[in-house]
């Protein structure tokens, strides 16, 4: 049984046909990791998950809340898919402990107590149980990309979504966040990131999905795949990320 | 039979026109402001209807000239049977041109908040009225105060306009003053510095915000 289950899933931008006709199967616990060059549909793929793109034609499945081309209760399944995003995109006038407490108190009506304690407990989490009271503006990238994936965690989600997390950082502070999604995926939460992290996609990964041209091209263990790319497309990838 | 006007004269009916000045700007801008944000919200609403008639709302009014809306309002309001003073007259045509420029700028503003906002709190299941209510309306808020508060000084000076319908406000005092005393370079004068004592102060309060909410997150 798929906790996330994808078939035939397309999406034009206007006359550009950018997905064509997905389909994927995660399993929970998963830790699937979407590469590929810039253009070939991994982040809009991703951002399909949770509705911020919209999707034409196909089916959408996490944990039971379906979109049938993309109609559906599209609450109810952002409810179940986290999402950080290169950005980090906080809110910038919420305290840290504030990012992570607004979705639980008004999405879900958590009493402000609760949500509170939620947000302490996430917060402890990600190593920044003493930034509760810090802004956005007064942490670095990576502390602030942590509070993005402690305010994701609040809501309790099915499924996380990480858009190229580490790519807004500076090297020295990628570490931080990539040992966190390392803990999470450790603990058995079901990941699906895009990422230009290659060595972290096969360490921490268990599936590897190489789009190209909207489609998905290659797909298998991290480990195979990147020892033994099948196709021409891929081992060209690979070779192109490893030289740089 | 001519009556002497001295200099403190002037001053005293120009600062009883003042007063009224202040007030019309005072009512303007504030049912201006809410009618604006009425506007505001029609606006950017996701209805198309909605959409469309505020934008033609803010179209109408900042293509004609406000002495053309304040003679619709007062003579087409009369032609209706609908007997207005020029006071009514003038505080209504203000407040119309006000909620528009109002709605638009603040429009700019609710724009001017990143499209990460918007990606983060839908993300999380907010609904659009959460998002505006705890994400965006906060974060266009601030934004927005110190062009808002530099539109005032619009707002103060338009109200000059309406002394053409009528309305005893400074620059009606002073034409009349000007006609009485044959001095219309003095009380002119003194027109201007009456405007310019009450705009001034607002463009410096706006200059001050905007410098304190740039350096502010």
């Amino acid at each position: 049984m798929s906790l996330v289950k994808i078939a035939g899933l397309h999406k034009h931008f206007g006359t550009n046909h950018v997905l064509k006709g997905i389909d994927l199967d995660v399993a929970q616990g998963d830790v699937v990791a979407l590469i590929g060059r810039s253009g070939s549909g991994k982040s809009t793929l991703l951002r399909a998950i949770n509705g911020l793109e919209t999707i034409d034609k196909g089916e959408l499945v996490v944990d039971g809340t379906a979109l049938h081309d993309g109609k559906g209760d599209m609450r109810a399944l952002r409810q179940k898919v986290g999402m950080v995003f290169q950005q980090f995109n906080l809110f910038p006038l919420l305290t840290a402990g504030q990012n992570v407490m607004l979705a639980p108190t008004v999405v879900k009506g958590t009493p402000k107590k609760e949500a509170e304690d939620i947000a302490k407990e996430m917060l402890f989490k990600v190593g920044l149980a003493d930034k509760f009271d810090s802004f956005p503006d007064q942490l670095s990238g990576g502390q602030q990309q942590r509070v993005a994936i402690a305010r994701a965690l609040a809501m309790q989600p099915k499924v996380m979504l990480c858009d190229e997390i580490t790519s807004a950082l500076d090297p020295e502070l990628v570490s931080e966040v990539l040992a966190v999604v390392r803990q999470l995926a450790t603990e058995g939460m079901t990941l699906i990131m895009v990422t230009h992290e290659m060595r972290f996609a096969r360490d921490v990964g268990n599936k590897l999905i190489f789009m190209h041209h909207g489609r998905i091209h290659e797909s298998g263990d991290p480990k195979t795949v990147f020892a033994d790319p099948q196709t021409p497309e891929l081992a060209n990838f690979v070779g192109a990320v490893q030289a740089a | 039979m001519f009556v002497q006007f001295t200099t403190w004269d002037i001053v005293r009916n120009l600062l009883e026109g003042g007063k009224w000045t202040l007030l019309l700007s005072l009512i303007a801008f504030v049912l201006g402001g809410a009618v604006g944000l009425a506007i505001l919200f029609a606006r950017i609403a996701k209805n198309r209807l909605l959409q469309a008639f505020a934008k033609g709302y803010i179209e109408v009014f900042q293509g004609t000239p406000l002495l053309m809306q304040l003679f619709i309002v007062f003579f087409g309001l009369s032609l209706l049977g609908v007997d207005v003073s020029p006071w009514v007259a003038a505080a209504f045509g203000l407040t119309l041109f006000t909620s528009a420029y109002l709605a638009e700028i603040w429009r700019g503003c609710v724009e001017s908040v990143p499209k990460g906002q918007w990606e983060a709190s839908s993300s999380l299941a907010l609904s659009y009225m959460q998002q505006m209510r705890h994400v965006i309306l906060p974060q266009a808020l601030r934004i927005a105060i110190a062009p808002t508060v530099g539109f005032s000084v619009q707002v103060v000076k338009g109200t000059a306009v309406t002394s053409i319908i009528g309305f005893a406000e400074l620059t009606k005092t002073g034409s009349m003053l000007a006609n009485a005393t044959f001095a219309p370079f003095l009380v002119f004068g003194l027109v201007a510095a009456g405007y310019f004592a009450l705009c001034y102060p607002l463009s410096l309060y706006a200059k001050s915000l905007e410098r304190k909410f740039h350096v502010a997150r």
